[in-house]
């Protein structure tokens, strides 16, 4: 027994699926405990502070800050409609006299005798929170958000851009190591998941975006095409905000790297069915990777599987995930205990693998993770 | 505590990922580091208690060391025997470190003070807010908002100078209405360092929505800096608000025989005591898988950056977004596609914990982290300013330009010591890979001397010098540094194969050994862990330290690297052809032994 270092990706055909749905900030939660939700519902809802605008009205009425007062029209607190004269200078002729108009339609905000400057507010905006996933609300956190739970497949991909869409799944391709062209996606994959094989360039991700794909699940992309559909390089992976109109989900990594074959046949099951799928992806303290859950059962024949093992064993199929050999599938036939010395003369634990092809290979078990089917 | 009470110490620095705890003891007259453990860190789920971790740590020691050292969640004091420590101390940097946000009047002077006040105390700042920052007011009442800080740090104006920026900048903080990272009911820290006159206002604004808190101006002239009030205020909040949310932390809070202190904080002081002890300019990086931190002391002043997104994993597709794919290829002595080295580090960022396997691997590592190690001294370089933390007076001219005056500061040719730290510079496979990547990425010049802190000690012994310094330094200088060598890097252009530098190293047993330096040659002359005398003839116009064409005798440092001749010259120019960098960097590498054969 020895434990993996990198702990793998769940690839669960039946699994119980538990979402926390929280607001950034303090609202209202607007369903209770026991309620079933669909993905679309509402569950919660927040007032984002309006946008504050600042004006300094000592200077456009060419008095000092501490003599705003007299000439403010309106005080704190104050409702105010864009265009309002909200202060105004005193004098017995009128045209002598100076006037500033509200900015926006909100309230005012603060009225500051040093500056000479007032803060104006625009009214609250409403932030709708999503159930996200079709479920029942297991828990409620007040005035936070809700806990949903359902049973179904999950599948957790390794990078993944824009946020969370939904949508039913069509698998484009024939077999998990074809590359998914631009001429496999149809006018009529609209709103739908498209799920591809070892990877998808350039071209097909512009035409998944004009025909308004929800999201693709591919293998993998190439950096380049990425910062080319971004135009910048992502840094730090932190994702889930981009706006490119359609989410990617990459299952295995940058390259050209063939889908594990146990993923592509689990969805190439559950084809034609609604699946909730998020871009966002974060790898740092709290790692968030992307995601496919599909409700209910597949048809397969399989257990329910909730509980993962965090240790590794010989037989346990493992993806190699840095070259010489990224990319490959294979199980573990041997876990020698002490250091060994690998080509680049450091000393680290490492692990043989078995090929699906039959060879043999030693790699670091810093570079494998374990396949968790 | 006296070092005569001072014979067993404990400590531990809890980080992001590893806690990692040392055993300190005093042999005869000297403190060496005995035992160590360490354990995964517990601050996330499912643990959610940074004690679990330190225990942990704890008890690899324990059973190292047959010591008894835990009773419960207590470690038992004082020492009797084979069980209990005289003192456990803590640094911590888990949980994503002290993140602040700070604001200043003008941003290159007030807020440019305040952004070293907060990086001296530790934390990593997140952005800083001023008047004249080119945002529009809404845009920065927005980031206040978004960015969810620790705390903020307000500073602006001298004392009894005008308070109209300064009370902009609370009206925008008290608009925002900012809520702390950890403890979302809690009011947001917020410390006012800026001009005292405007303390009464700053009070009315901000006290009903924010934890306020007032201290001395750290501007209270224009050409004086006051860091010190504002830096222990900032560690103050550090220990009582943001702490006091952080899993586990109140209970390690009462473990400790010393205030915890962020562990950037400790490295910073371990630096300074090092510089000040052997009177050296040193500069120390720590190379991590998301951050790098630089450290500095010129001239005994002392500097800190963090480079937030430079780093060897995490932010390893960082370093190529700021450094650009073609400086990354520069360095590698074989040709590859660009699309492939894309790939590779995209995967590495993903994959952050897998380590390089072949030759090629790590030679491509090694060229990410020469331009980190070079991003992230390049940052250094602008902010350290030359303004002491305690208080420095600079004339009214020179504090209307501080950045071109600071860059000055850091100087690489009165550079006398280098530290490195970070999986990258700790744990190369052969110790001159580090040597040549902190030569290359800071292009050395003249006699630099080379160490790596193979174990990242230095967090505990910084915490551990504000109980006993000679303790600290014992540990640092016989258990902590693992001393490279040398670099001699003579300043200078040339044609290739021009002589440019002849020398003679004398050891303390008075064994010689002489050679000479040709332009676009480099090489390594072996020297243990012992100092020498070097006497340095530079020629055609070289530079070695003391001039043009000037020789000298100085000290020099052996190591497990030993003394590297580098005659490429300065600046440090690689050949534009492909051709002939594959060639050179080949060359090189192959000259000085530095990579296995593939």
């Amino acid at each position: 027994m020895a434990h993996a270092y990198t702990p793998g990706l769940k690839v669960l055909p039946l699994t119980l699926i538990k979402k926390k749905r929280v607001l950034p900030i303090p609202g209202k939660v607007l369903v209770s405990v026991g309620k079933e939700v669909d993905a679309l519902d509402v569950v919660a809802e927040a007032e984002l502070p309006g946008k504050v605008y600042s004006v300094n009205i000592a200077n456009r009425l060419g008095c000092e800050p501490s003599e705003l007062k007299n000439y403010m029209l309106k005080k704190e607190g104050d409702a105010v409609k864009k265009g309002e004269v909200i202060a105004e200078t005193k004098s017995f002729i009128k045209f002598l006299r100076s006037q500033v108009e509200a900015p926006i339609t909100g309230t005012i905000d603060s009225v500051s005798e040093i500056t000479g400057q007032v803060l104006f507010r625009e009214p609250p905006k409403i932030l709708p929170l999503k159930a996200y996933i079709k479920g029942k609300v297991v828990k409620v956190e007040e005035n936070f958000g809700v806990e949903i739970e359902t049973e179904g497949t999950f599948i957790q991909g390794i990078f993944g851009i824009g946020g969370e869409t939904n949508g039913e799944i069509r698998v484009a391709v024939q077999t998990p190591n074809d590359e998914l062209l631009s001429e496999d996606i149809k006018d009529t994959d609209k709103g739908k998941i498209i799920v591809g094989g070892r990877h998808a360039g350039l071209d097909a991700i512009k035409k998944a975006i004009k025909v308004g794909v929800h999201a693709i699940v591919v293998g993998g992309i190439h950096d380049k095409d990425l910062r080319q559909l971004l135009g910048y390089d992502i840094g730090v992976a932190v994702t889930g905000s981009e706006q490119l109109g359609t989410t990617i989900i990459v299952t295995e990594g940058f390259g050209q790297i063939r889908m594990a074959e146990y993923t592509f046949k689990l969805l190439k099951t559950r084809e034609g069915e609604k699946a909730s799928v998020s871009g966002a992806t974060q790898i740092r303290a709290g790692v968030m990777r992307p995601e496919i859950i599909i409700c209910g059962s597949p048809k397969l024949d399989v257990k329910r599987k909730d509980e993962s093992r965090t240790w590794m064993e010989i037989g346990d199929k493992v993806r190699i995930i840095r070259e010489p050999y990224f990319g490959l599938i294979g199980k573990v036939s041997k876990l020698p205990p002490e250091p060994t010395i690998i080509p680049t003369e450091s000393h680290v634990r490492v692990l043989e693998v078995e090929l699906d092809g039959g060879e043999k290979v030693m790699v670091p078990r810093a570079n494998v993770e374990i396949l968790e089917e | 505590m006296s070092d005569k009470d001072l014979n067993v110490i404990i400590a531990t620095d809890c980080g992001s990922t590893t806690t990692k705890a040392i055993l300190i003891e005093k042999k005869g007259d000297t403190y060496r580091q005995t035992f160590r453990g360490e354990a995964p860190t517990t601050v996330e789920a499912p643990f959610e208690d940074v004690t679990c971790g330190v225990k942990n740590a704890i008890i690899e020691v324990e059973e190292l060391s047959g010591r008894k050292i835990l009773d419960g969640d207590k470690v038992i004091t004082p020492n009797k025997g084979n069980t209990g420590v005289d003192i456990y101390v803590s640094t911590s940097s888990a949980g994503g470190g002290l993140q602040m946000m700070v604001a200043g009047a003008v941003k290159a002077m007030t807020g440019e003070s305040a952004q070293r006040c907060a990086l001296g105390a530790g934390a990593i700042v997140m952005d800083i807010i001023a008047s004249n920052d080119g945002r529009a007011d809404h845009e920065k009442i927005e980031r206040i908002r978004q960015l969810r800080p620790d705390m903020i740090l307000l500073s602006g104006g001298t004392d009894g100078g005008t308070i109209t920026h300064v009370v902009e900048l609370a009206n925008f903080v008290k608009a925002a209405d900012p809520k702390p990272r950890l403890g979302a009911s809690y009011k947001l820290p917020v410390i006012f360092a800026g001009n005292s006159a405007a303390r009464d206002k700053i009070k009315e604004i901000l006290d009903e929505k924010t934890a306020l808190m007032i201290t001395e101006n750290l501007r209270p002239v224009l050409e004086k800096e006051n860091l010190m009030p504002a830096r222990h205020k900032i560690h103050d909040v550090f220990l009582e608000h943001v702490m006091q949310q952080a899993p586990g932390y109140p209970k390690l809070m009462k473990m400790v025989g010393a205030p915890i202190m962020p562990t950037p904080m400790a490295v910073g002081l371990m630096t300074e005591k090092f510089a000040r002890a052997k009177n050296y300019n040193v500069l120390a990086v720590d190379i991590g898988g998301a951050t790098t931190d630089v450290f500095s002391v010129f001239d005994t002043i002392f500097n800190r950056t963090v480079s937030a997104n430079l780093g060897m994993s995490y932010s390893v597709s960082n370093v190529m977004a700021e450094a650009g794919v073609a400086n990354i290829m520069r360095w590698l002595p074989f040709k590859i596609d660009e699309q492939e080295v894309r790939n590779r580090l995209k995967n590495k960022m993903i994959r952050p914990t897998t380590i390089p396997q072949t030759v090629e691997d790590l030679m491509i590592e090694h060229a990410v982290a020469r331009e980190a190690l070079r991003l992230a001294l390049d940052q250094h370089k602008l902010l350290a300013v030359g303004l002491k933390g305690v208080q420095q007076e600079r004339s009214i001219s020179d504090a209307f330009d501080q950045t071109s005056t600071g860059q000055s500061l850091i100087n690489m040719m009165n550079l006398n010591y280098v530290i490195g730290s970070g999986g990258v510079l700790a744990h190369s496979p052969r110790r001159v890979q580090s040597m040549v990547l902190m030569t290359d990425s800071y292009q050395l010049e003249g006699i630099t001397m080379l160490a790596v802190d193979s174990i990242f000690m230095m967090p505990h012994l910084g915490v551990l010098s504000q109980i006993s310094e000679k303790a600290s330094l014992d540990v640092f200088y016989n258990d902590c540094l693992i001393k490279l060598g040398t670099t001699i890097a003579p300043v200078g252009l040339a044609k290739e194969g021009e002589l440019i530098l002849e020398w003679e190293i004398e050891t303390k047993e008075g064994k010689k050994i002489d050679g000479s330096l040709r332009f676009g040659e480099m090489y390594l002359v072996e020297l243990k862990d012992e100092e020498a005398e070097i006497t340095l003839k530079p020629l055609k116009g070289f530079d070695a330290g003391q001039g043009k064409n000037s020789k000298f005798k100085s000290k020099i440092q052996g190591g497990v690297g030993g003394i590297l001749f580098d005659g490429r010259g300065r600046p440090l120019e690689l050949p534009k052809s492909e051709q002939k960098r594959v060639e050179n960097l080949t060359k090189w590498f192959n000259k000085i032994n530095m990579y296995p054969e593939k």
